[in-house]
């Protein structure tokens, strides 16, 4: 009997000492005081938009000192992954950062918190930026950042092949004359970047007339004959032309780090290497708006912040989202760091972004902004880009035509994916 | 009246012996059985009961609350594993697995069997051997992964260098389509080869010396002895390792995810293998109940595996040691 009774308290203490473990929900602080969680992917702790970032945490809790915000970071990478075993056990922090692309999966899903009513005046947000991130009429988050992909090029490079710099009117010709003239300036060098990736195809698509859904975005339309055409022509930079290194030949180097080592020509990437070209490219660059093929399309990229459904304070998480995204000073403090563009529009915030050298050409920005394709979105975006991609390396190692991976594409898109 | 004798006796003994043989050992046994019942029975309870609904692993649940009733709105009953199965992507995935079985499993039983023998001959050195062969046992599969990244690399790797000193040019490895898999089957040799020799030691150890000597006064060779006493008197230990490394070899997974460019599971899916796939469907594309038909599936495949050889030891396993 004895036995029994210490088993059984035993087993009791086992259960009183691990249920808190189980239990969920953030610990309060002190009477008084919020803590706000916060994570995050952008913004790398080491660089300079991980200390703009701690700037604008600091100023908000100026600001509102019975508020206070603990900072998590965590590598693109991970974050998603970390992020849904948070969401699925309550653990979110009260305020997280999403891309465009996963907002759709997780505002569905019903984790999000409606914050329509708890941001206040919007006024000063980028109209574009802050409708991305409502879905089906319920605003959900704000965003805090938005970019654009531009052509970045070495003038060093240009010079020395006797060209002229790109220009607004570029287009994929003119691309692969000028490429094929920094080639000839010696060996490991090379003309062009811009891998075949899911959002290269879908904004390569847009350039050559086509696109990956119809406009309602009800139906596929992987396989439009633009849509072969564009992606025929941009696996031939590898393969044909070659005027882009493959990945056997870049041996495991980066595009950014190809191009910082003086061997690029042109590099079609994102204006958040504004910051690292300036500090580590020892030769002079600038960019242009990207060349298109019959026409225009850059890439809308935004991050925003969003408040968790789970929050104990979601007023003051709200607070802190329009804060960090749309106040003045935060913008102030991302712009000086070259972090992204603010989504703001106030016109000093713009004037100063645009007074900060290089490039030169910081307009192409803004111009770039003319003519924005967002992504086709999915609630199954991963998944849908997965295979999207799996087709796209068919065609570019020749296995399959261009013709034939995309009827594929679409056949499967259509089996799989929900739109 | 069978039953009832039998009912008896076992019941009579239990009484005796078994109840209080429990009750003395329970305390001792809870804290690990709590941690058996909390991470590994009740989530096999809970993925077997996922697996026939559609959560897509991005809302919340709770156990404590209104989780059968979760399972019971979201069932959609064996869908996913028809949709699995009807899938080419999951014959293609099985195939790579199988694939890797057919590389590693006879290279590393030999390889083992090499490494446990050179240790276990009388030499000075075998205790040097034991620590080098064992140490990437110990190593992590992450670190050990990124080693060989490095050492395959095309252009800057130590191996591809060395091919080229002696003429051949050597092959893109993980960024080829071909040469993906057999890589993998490298790294994981490396890894596994300590292990599976350290119990292979273990047999050579436990095999009478006597057998040899009388062996050798009857004039044997060397190769006679190990091919008529050491083989057969280890078929008990070579069972149980090939067993093993064939469990190990179905649930390939962290060498692929760190080796192999993660976005499409290798240079055009090269190395799309099941655990690599249940990981993607429940971590990145939002399908968890997915995920965890495809994770039994993946159980039922292991244990056929595991029967068909089960059935194959009597005919070549030799228990008379």
């Amino acid at each position: 009997m004895k036995t029994t009774r210490n088993v059984l308290s035993l087993a009791l203490v086992l259960v009183l000492v691990l249920l808190p473990a189980f239990s969920a929900g953030t610990k309060e602080a002190a009477q008084g005081t919020v803590t706000l969680k916060l994570e995050q992917f952008s913004g790398s702790e080491a660089t300079l938009s991980g200390e703009a970032l701690r700037g604008m945490i600091a100023e908000f809790e100026k600001q509102n000192p019975t508020i206070k915000v603990e900072l998590q970071t965590i590598g693109y990478d991970d974050y998603f992954t970390q992020l849904q075993s948070k969401v699925v056990g309550g653990n979110a922090a009260d305020v997280f950062e999403l891309n465009y692309e996963n907002f759709v999966a997780y505002a569905s899903e019903g984790a999000l918190a409606d914050v329509t009513k708890l941001l206040g005046d919007t006024s000063g947000f980028n109209k574009t930026a802050l409708d991305a991130f409502n879905y089906q009429g319920v605003q959900y988050g704000v965003p805090n950042s938005f970019s654009n992909v531009v052509l970045f090029y070495n003038k060093a490079l240009f010079d020395q092949a006797n060209l002229a710099y790109p220009t607004s009117d570029w287009t994929w010709k003119d691309v692969e004359v000028a490429s094929k003239k920094i080639m000839s300036l010696g060996k490991n060098i090379w003309g062009f970047y811009r891998p075949l990736t899911f959002h290269e195809f879908y904004k390569g698509a847009a350039q050559n007339g086509g696109s990956l859904m119809n406009a309602e975005r009800t139906a596929f339309t992987v396989n439009l004959p633009q849509n072969i055409e564009a992606v025929s022509i941009m696996a031939g930079w590898q393969n044909d032309s070659k005027i882009m290194p493959t990945d056997a030949d870049m041996a495991g180097m980066g595009d950014w780090d190809l191009f910082k080592s003086g061997r690029l020509g042109m590099l079609v990437t994102g204006i958040w290497a504004f910051g690292d070209f300036t500090a580590n490219c020892p030769f002079e660059w600038d960019i242009a708006i990207e060349p298109g093929n019959v026409q225009k399309a850059t890439h809308f990229f935004s991050n925003s912040y969003v408040v968790s459904e789970t929050s104990k304070h979601p007023a003051e998480a709200a607070k802190l989202a329009v804060f960090l995204a749309g106040s003045k000073e935060a913008a102030k403090l991302r712009v000086e760091a070259s972090w992204e563009l603010p989504p703001v529009t106030y016109p000093e915030i713009i004037d100063s972004y645009l007074s900060i050298t290089p490039p030169e050409n910081r307009e192409a920005v803004f111009a770039s902004l003319d003519y924005l394709v967002t992504p086709p979105v999915s609630i199954q975006q991963a998944e849908m880009q997965a295979i999207i991609e799996s087709y796209l390396g068919q065609i570019l190692s020749g296995k399959q035509s261009a013709k034939a991976a995309l009827d594929a594409c679409q056949k499967e898109l259509e089996a799989k994916i929900s739109l | 009246m069978w039953h009832g004798l039998l009912g008896h006796a076992s019941g009579g003994l239990m009484s005796i012996q078994g109840r209080r043989g429990i009750r003395v050992a329970l305390p001792y046994l809870l804290p690990s059985l709590l941690g058996a019942l909390l991470f590994a029975i009740l989530p096999i309870i809970i993925s077997l009961l996922l697996s026939v609904t559609n959560w897509s692993g991005m809302s919340r649940i709770r156990l404590t609350d209104g989780f059968l009733k979760f399972v019971a709105e979201h069932f959609v009953g064996l869908e996913n594993t028809k949709a699995i199965l009807a899938d080419s992507e999951f014959w293609r995935a099985l195939s790579h697995n199988l694939y890797f079985v057919v590389l590693y499993l006879p290279l590393m039983l030999v390889l083992s069997m090499i490494c446990a023998l050179i240790i276990n001959a009388p030499n000075r050195g075998a205790n040097v051997y034991r620590v080098v062969y064992y140490l990437p046992v110990l190593t992590s599969w992450v670190a050990g992964s990124l080693i060989w990244k490095w050492l395959l690399s095309p252009v800057y790797g130590p191996i591809n260098n060395f091919l080229a000193i002696i003429g051949i040019e050597g092959p893109l490895w993980l960024q080829s389509e071909v040469w993906a898999m057999p890589s993998i089957v490298l790294a994981s040799i490396w890894k596994d080869m300590g292990f599976y020799a350290m119990i292979l030691l273990g047999g050579l150890k436990s095999i009478n010396t006597e057998y040899y000597e009388a062996a050798r006064i009857d004039g044997a060779s060397k190769a006679q002895m190990f091919a008529r006493i050491t083989l057969p008197l280890l078929s008990s230990v070579l069972f149980y390792v090939s067993m093993l490394s064939m469990i190990n070899a179905f649930q390939l997974f962290p060498q692929v995810m760190v080796m192999t460019k993660d976005g499409n599971a290798g240079p055009n899916g090269a190395t799309m293998v099941m655990v690599e796939r249940i990981y993607k469907y429940a971590f990145r594309y939002g399908k968890m109940g997915y995920a965890a038909a495809y994770s039994w599936i993946l159980f039922v495949i292991i244990m056929a595996f595991t029967y068909i050889q089960k059935r194959g030891e009597k005919r070549w396993v030799n228990y008379d040691v």
